[in-house]
């Protein structure tokens, strides 16, 4: 888990060599509450970084999933889609979003690691 | 977040606070109150929950008053003059549903009008008011009743609606009263001996009660209510889904002031005799749309994917034309899908009619359809 790094907008990135596993956080999902439904984008698309990339939807509301670091999408995870209620169960293991193909790796610089992501969480509680 | 810590100390408070955030409740603003949005057990098994079995919502929040006349002709003829229901032959212990109208016909608010079992209580009217509407409401209605008929806020009393198929088994293990009240009738009622006022109605879809009882009284009725165990505390979130699966309107986005009775699709409330001779505010628009029909109308709406459409969502026909908007819109628990309404031009109002809604600027098949989308279960008594 060393390598995970998050957003401020509770997304986090899970690096394996030059490909990162994007998904929205523990944190994130309990805000949300029951998610119903997950739209994902195409494989083969284009992020620069801060993009929409994804749409997560709870009972209550709707929330943007934001291309954390630029990139292209190659691969999408195909079991949200009959089981988006994953997303609340496993959010930082199985129910990752998308993997993007890193374009400029220096965008991880600065990035939040876990413990600081642990301390922005607890300022906005 | 200075802004919301600002907020939230001119936030009021239901007499249940102490006991929602107790249960866990997360609290959000709403109508100016601090109200629980969802408990620990969540949106979608509280709504599953409710319709399985019973769910206790604290709608103390909703504003109730009493008209007081001379009898009951004088209150009744002096609220038609505001409202399109039917009110003058509402029976002792009966309970409709009906709206204020603003003098073009669009609706100020929606409302449940009750009048009273007992013969002592004759020209009075109970009323329950929408909480986000109530001070212009009742500013509203004062500044138009006749000099007979006068307008108190009972804002001594708090408002518990129990909902679900186990509803009348609980209820009346502490209100005997409850078993055989009728679906929108009410009654004086005495709950584990303490005083209340009860209605056989509600918000979901469910047979359910609403019960108004005292400030003090009420979290003593809400613990007792919540020690059975086929009840949970409900939350705002459920709420709405559960009404959006029923079909009901929810103040300020399926019905506001621009919106007729006819176009919100709810003639049904008005009476044949009110419908012929008119008599409340706006009846040019409201009795030309009866007549030569509206040129829009509420209607359901079926995402025909799995992506649930918003409210404010465009809706367009074959060709792209704008043809209208979604005004709720989510997901149902029930109904194990996305369920909206919204309006439509009135040619598109036909159910199966194919229409398009842009989703985050794509459009994405729905189909026109009947409401609600999950059937109603209100109490009807075998005869």
């Amino acid at each position: 888990m060393s390598d995970m790094k998050y957003t401020e907008d509770h997304e986090y990135i899970r690096l394996d060599g030059d490909v990162a596993t994007v998904g929205i956080t523990k944190y994130a999902q309990e805000q949300l509450g029951d998610v119903v439904f997950v739209e994902l984008p195409d494989v083969g698309k284009s992020y620069s970084k801060g993009d929409e990339a994804a749409v997560v939807e709870s009972v209550k509301a709707a929330a943007e999933v934001y291309a954390p670091v630029s990139g292209e999408v190659v691969e999408t995870n195909a079991d949200l889609e009959g089981n988006p209620g994953l997303v609340n169960e496993d959010p930082e293991g199985g129910a990752w979003f998308i993997k993007l193909k890193l374009s400029d790796k220096s965008e991880l610089d600065g990035m939040m690691d876990a413990s600081a992501y642990a301390k922005f969480v607890e300022e906005q509680a | 977040m200075a802004d919301e810590a600002q907020s939230s100390e001119t936030l009021k408070r239901t007499p249940l606070f102490e006991l929602h955030t107790e249960l866990g409740a997360k609290m959000v603003p709403f109508a100016g109150y601090e109200m629980p949005v969802q408990y620990p057990l969540g949106v979608l098994k509280e709504h599953l929950h409710t319709r399985a079995k019973a769910g206790l919502f604290d709608v103390s929040h909703m504003g109730q008053a009493i008209l007081t006349g001379p009898g009951h002709e004088t209150t009744a003829a002096a609220l038609e003059k505001l409202v399109p229901g039917e009110i003058l032959k509402l029976a002792p212990g009966r309970q409709r549903y009906t709206m204020l109208l603003n003098s073009e016909g669009g609706i100020l608010d929606d409302l449940m009008v009750t009048r009273p079992a007992a013969a002592e209580d004759d020209g009075r009217l109970m009323l329950v008011v929408n909480a986000a509407c109530k001070d212009e409401d009742y500013a509203h209605l004062e500044a138009r009743l006749p000099g007979a008929v006068n307008l108190t806020s009972l804002d001594g009393r708090a408002l518990l609606a129990l909902q679900g198929p186990a509803a009348a088994g609980v209820l009346s293990r502490w209100c005997p009263q409850a078993a055989e009240l009728a679906f929108m009738a009410a009654t004086p009622a005495q709950f584990d001996g303490v005083d209340c006022h009860i209605s056989r109605s509600g918000y979901t879809g469910e047979d359910g009660y609403e019960i108004s009882v005292a400030n003090d009284a009420v979290e003593q009725v809400a613990r007792t209510l919540l020690s059975d165990d086929s009840v949970e505390a409900i939350g705002l979130g459920a709420r709405d889904s559960l009404r959006l699966e029923a079909g009901l309107c929810l103040y300020g986005h399926d019905i506001d002031g621009t919106t007729s009775p006819i176009e919100a699709d709810l003639v049904w409330s008005m009476s044949k005799r009110r419908r012929e001779e008119g008599g409340f505010p706006g009846e040019g628009r409201i009795m030309r749309e009866l007549r030569e029909g509206p040129s829009r109308k509420r209607v359901g709406i079926q995402p025909e994917g799995k992506a649930p459409a918003r409210e404010g969502t465009e809706i367009v026909d074959a060709g792209g034309a704008a043809i209208g908007n979604i005004t709720s819109g989510g997901f149902g628990p029930s109904a194990e899908g996305p369920v909206a309404m919204g309006y439509v031009a009135i040619e598109h109002a036909q159910p199966g009619t194919q229409v398009q809604l842009m989703v985050r600027g794509t459009e994405r098949p729905a189909k026109v359809v009947e409401m609600p989308f999950v059937p109603h279960r209100y109490y009807r008594k075998s005869k």
